[in-house]
């Protein structure tokens, strides 16, 4: 069954591997998101990750150089993140020319995680404008019925 | 509501056809099983499954009107749902945002070192 998925993505003037490395070194996650990362960019390293007074751990799931980059976190401090529990955050990197990046990020919910990146590709292609999309229109239907 | 860890209601709009039942729940205020059932292209059982998981989930909730038993959106819920969806895709858009001011901010200082060494040389 497919979980529910949060797809976001930016331009960025700066080569690859300078993407590749704001995203993933240590210090440079401690300064975009969360306030204290002890972390291992390696598959399957475990860390930790705080943010004010919240914080969980996490897990490495994919690092392949300069392109792609996931782990698995939890909002529940103690918790240990694993297939059923926890989040998936995906970031892909993919050139555009020799100085732009296009920056996407994916995190979804634990449902997803069983899936084959053949049956998400699939998930995602279906359902295009995704989760914003199909919740702002329920929304839109949702305040028309109040009104009326 | 921490819409991270609510799986149930995860579950519940994470299904397709359950999206599609849901909005034609929202879509029409009340209505019944057979009535959607007569709407969507799956089975009169297949809308009762669904109709239960997202009454499980807080998204709907039914009464009895005469014989026949309606289903409503519970639109607090709902609100909820969407708000908290927008606030986690608000989150990601700042984080992304940061990481592209210091990549661009690392890539402009490894151009100036670039010049500096060529200026040397």
């Amino acid at each position: 069954m497919p979980g529910l998925a949060i797809e976001r993505e930016i331009l960025i003037e700066a080569p690859i591997e300078v993407v590749w490395r704001t995203v993933t070194d240590a210090d440079q996650l401690s300064q975009w998101f969360a306030d204290r990362v002890e972390l291992v960019v390696e598959p399957g390293a475990r860390g930790f990750m705080e943010f004010g007074d919240q914080g969980g751990p996490v897990v490495v799931e994919t690092v392949d150089p300069p392109n792609r980059f996931s782990f698995r976190w939890n909002y529940a401090r103690g918790a240990e993140p694993g297939v059923g529990n926890s989040m998936l955050v995906e970031f892909t990197l993919t050139p555009e020319g020799e100085e732009r990046t296009r920056l996407r990020v994916v995190e979804s919910g634990h449902e997803l995680l069983a899936w084959t990146d053949a049956e998400k590709q699939r998930y995602a292609d279906e359902h295009t404008g995704g989760w914003g999309g199909y919740l702002d229109r329920l929304a839109t239907l949702l305040a028309k019925h109040q009104s009326g | 509501m921490t819409v991270q860890t609510d799986d149930e209601l995860w579950s519940a709009i994470g299904d397709p056809s359950r999206r599609r039942v849901l909005e034609l729940v929202v879509s029409n205020e009340e209505v019944s099983a057979s009535w959607l059932a007569g709407r969507v292209p799956f089975s009169r059982q297949a809308v009762s499954k669904h109709l239960v998981v997202l009454e499980r989930a807080g998204l709907i909730s039914r009464r009895r009107r005469g014989r026949e038993v309606i289903y409503q959106v519970e639109a607090d819920r709902l609100d909820q749902v969407t708000r908290a969806m927008a606030e986690l895709a608000a989150q990601w858009d700042q984080r992304l945002a940061t990481i592209k001011r210091l990549a661009e901010a690392a890539h402009a200082e490894n151009n100036h070192a670039a010049n500096e060494n060529r200026r040397e040389l």
